[in-house]
């Protein structure tokens, strides 16, 4: 990824190693995201209920491709078998809830890391292959998955799916959209935080170093196989942390739903977004899921200036998605983040930027 | 000058061999503690494959390799670090893509205790502390090597002869008793290569490190190694104090091309010529 500026403002001074590595490069930032979680906070009270769903579901798929992020974009491997985690997730959350009785709030996260070890598994071959080789062996894992959700009556209901309890905390129902939406939250900030902490840690360095030269990597004392099998995991992880949620958001779980074509878009979510960037992999679902609706009012409003587009207002809009797609990779191949960062720079830097 | 001391690294009867082609043939030398010991030779003498022998990525056929009289044949790679054994490489091998500061904190990984889960509990379970603590350690590095103006810029985006030297960086944050230089001076002009060398002196005198070095540089060699060994055709054909091997008559002959009886000695082609 190419490199772009980011001074700090006249002023703020870096005076302890601490500060150097705090999580927010300016303070602006920093307030700007507390500011961010404030207003989400309170966005339930004052939105209706079709844009907090769409924030819920965001939160969701953001905390899957997040944990995709750390895999292709951390360790630059690949994997075409995304969603199949993300439903075991979903299933392993309900499956936990429905046998043993433990309380959902406890099975989401269990769930995902019930799904670490799945991923860990399903990563062993990552310790020999690279690349495509490494795509078309995580394609197995994701129809080994599939037919496994398929057949295996006692865990996910085979073809008739499986039913997930809502969310009970301490005694309040999590029953409404409103409600819900906190927890996504909650797990959001959890994930969000703990991915950038490990950015800034021993083993998210060591998955970087994989990524940019694994010879020399090597000989820095890294295991190779450990990292690539470790980043699998943690990927695995919020794979089925994200897929609980989803699952528990539904109420009812079914096979039909992780098909690849989720996992292609969840690959494009994070390409969109910025590969290896922690913001990225949110601005990433934010665009590939709200394109769509947007493509949508955008194929409604020109049907109404042009009566001819009406019988063809659906297939232009799903044309006009894959255009867009295109199109941004053709121009912003490195993502939303580099475009961002790029807006930033030559706004501080202004009239100096180039 | 170091004459005699311990030896700290110690070689026999190094065989490797890629199927027909015989890399290093016989070769046998020591390193002693605390000196800088230079392997020189032309192209395809054999030079980056002794090292890579020592480092691990090649396994000799025959001969034993002992540091501080534990065997290295078998050893992982991965495992020279925690030993005490760093290195750089004649092609660069930074980490494009990450700060220097973060590329020399990974020379710090054998000797970091956080792990994925602590590290993402930052806070909690002393991962800041340590990170904090080593932080320390590799500011006096980057201090070591005047690399501070670069400490943030990613190192991809560094001249030649700057990412040189945030390898060797990254070489020293290991914290390594033996280092292996391949080639540190290639491609860079005057001023970088007495830079260079200057730091190599430093990092022998202050920090004690023993270095195994590659160059081509016959100056840099002559001025500051204790002791040199020559290659030619994956075979030793000189080893002792720099003004011996440049005196020597197969030295001279193996840098001119001229045919050598040394090396063919076994084939016997040397006698058809």
């Amino acid at each position: 990824m190419s490199h772009v500026p980011h001074p700090r403002p006249c002023g703020d001074f870096r005076t302890s190693y601490s500060d150097d590595t705090s999580l927010f490069r300016t303070r602006f930032e920093g307030w700007s995201i507390y500011a961010g979680i404030a207003a989400l906070l309170v966005a339930p009270l004052f939105l209706n209920d079709y844009y907090i769903s769409q924030m819920l579901m965001i939160g969701i798929f953001a905390i899957a491709a997040l944990g995709l992020n750390v895999l292709v974009g951390f360790t630059g491997q690949i994997s075409l078998g995304h969603s199949a985690f993300f439903g075991f997730g979903a299933f392993a959350s309900a499956w936990i809830n429905n046998t043993t009785g433990l309380p959902v709030f406890i099975c989401i996260p269990l769930a995902g890391i019930l799904t670490t070890a799945v991923g860990m598994i399903f990563g062993i071959p990552a310790a020999r292959l690279k690349g495509l080789y490494l795509a078309i062996a995580t394609l197995a894992s994701q129809f080994i998955l599939q037919d496994f959700f398929a057949r295996a009556d006692w865990f996910s209901g085979g073809s008739s799916g499986s039913l997930a309890e809502t969310v009970n905390f301490l005694g309040i129902e999590l029953d409404t959209d409103q409600k819900y939406f906190y927890l996504v939250l909650f797990w959001v900030i959890v994930s969000f935080l703990a991915v950038s902490n490990l950015r800034r840690s021993r083993d998210g360095r060591a998955l970087v170093a994989v990524r940019d030269h694994y010879l020399s990597a090597e000989i820095m004392g890294i295991n190779l196989t450990r990292y690539r099998i470790l980043s699998f995991g943690v990927s695995s992880f919020f794979a089925g942390l994200g897929g609980a949620l989803y699952g528990h958001y539904l109420g009812y779980v079914s096979v039909e739903g992780f098909t690849i074509l989720l996992s292609i878009q969840f690959l494009a979510m994070i390409i969109i977004g910025g590969l290896g960037s922690v913001t990225g992999s949110l601005l990433g679902t934010i665009f590939i899921m709200l394109l769509p609706q947007f493509m949508e009012e955008a194929a409604s409003a020109m049907a109404v200036v042009f009566p001819a587009m009406e019988q063809g207002k659906a297939y232009i809009k799903e044309m006009s998605v894959g255009a867009v797609i295109i199109l941004f990779l053709i121009f912003e191949p490195e993502g939303l983040i580099h475009r961002w960062r790029m807006i930033r720079a030559s706004w501080k830097l202004y009239p100096f930027s180039h | 000058m170091v004459q005699s001391g311990e030896l700290l690294l110690e070689a026999k009867g190094i065989n490797l061999r890629f199927g027909g082609i015989r890399a290093l043939t016989d070769v046998s030398f020591n390193v002693r503690k605390g000196e800088v010991f230079s392997i020189i030779g032309p192209n395809g003498a054999g030079k980056t494959s002794m090292l890579n022998c020592i480092s691990g990525r090649y396994k000799p056929q025959e001969g034993e390799i002992t540091y501080k009289g534990r065997s290295l044949i078998g050893r992982s790679i991965n495992d020279r670090a925690a030993i005490g054994i760093g290195r750089t490489f004649q092609n660069l091998a930074l980490f494009g893509h990450m700060s220097v500061l973060d590329n020399i904190m990974v020379g710090r990984h054998h000797l970091l205790k956080n792990n994925f889960l602590t590290g993402m509990f930052y806070w909690v379970g002393g991962a800041r502390k340590e990170e904090l603590e080593h932080r320390r350690a590799v500011e006096d590095i980057i201090d070591f090597l005047e690399i501070q103006h670069v400490r943030n810029e990613p190192a991809g985006t560094l001249s030649y002869g700057l990412r040189k030297r945030v390898e060797l960086a990254r070489a020293i944050a290991i914290n390594p008793d033996l280092i292996l230089l391949d080639e540190p001076m290639a491609g860079m002009n005057l001023e970088e290569k007495e830079d260079m060398a200057r730091y190599i002196l430093d990092l022998n005198e202050e920090l004690g490190t023993t270095v195994v070095m590659i160059e081509h540089d016959m100056g840099v060699v002559m001025d500051i190694s204790n002791r040199v060994m020559v290659l030619d055709f994956g075979k030793k054909i000189a080893a002792g104090l720099p003004e011996e091997v440049m005196a020597d008559e197969h030295v001279r002959r193996a840098y001119l091309g001229e045919e050598d009886a040394l090396l063919h000695d076994e084939e016997g082609e040397a006698a058809a010529l």
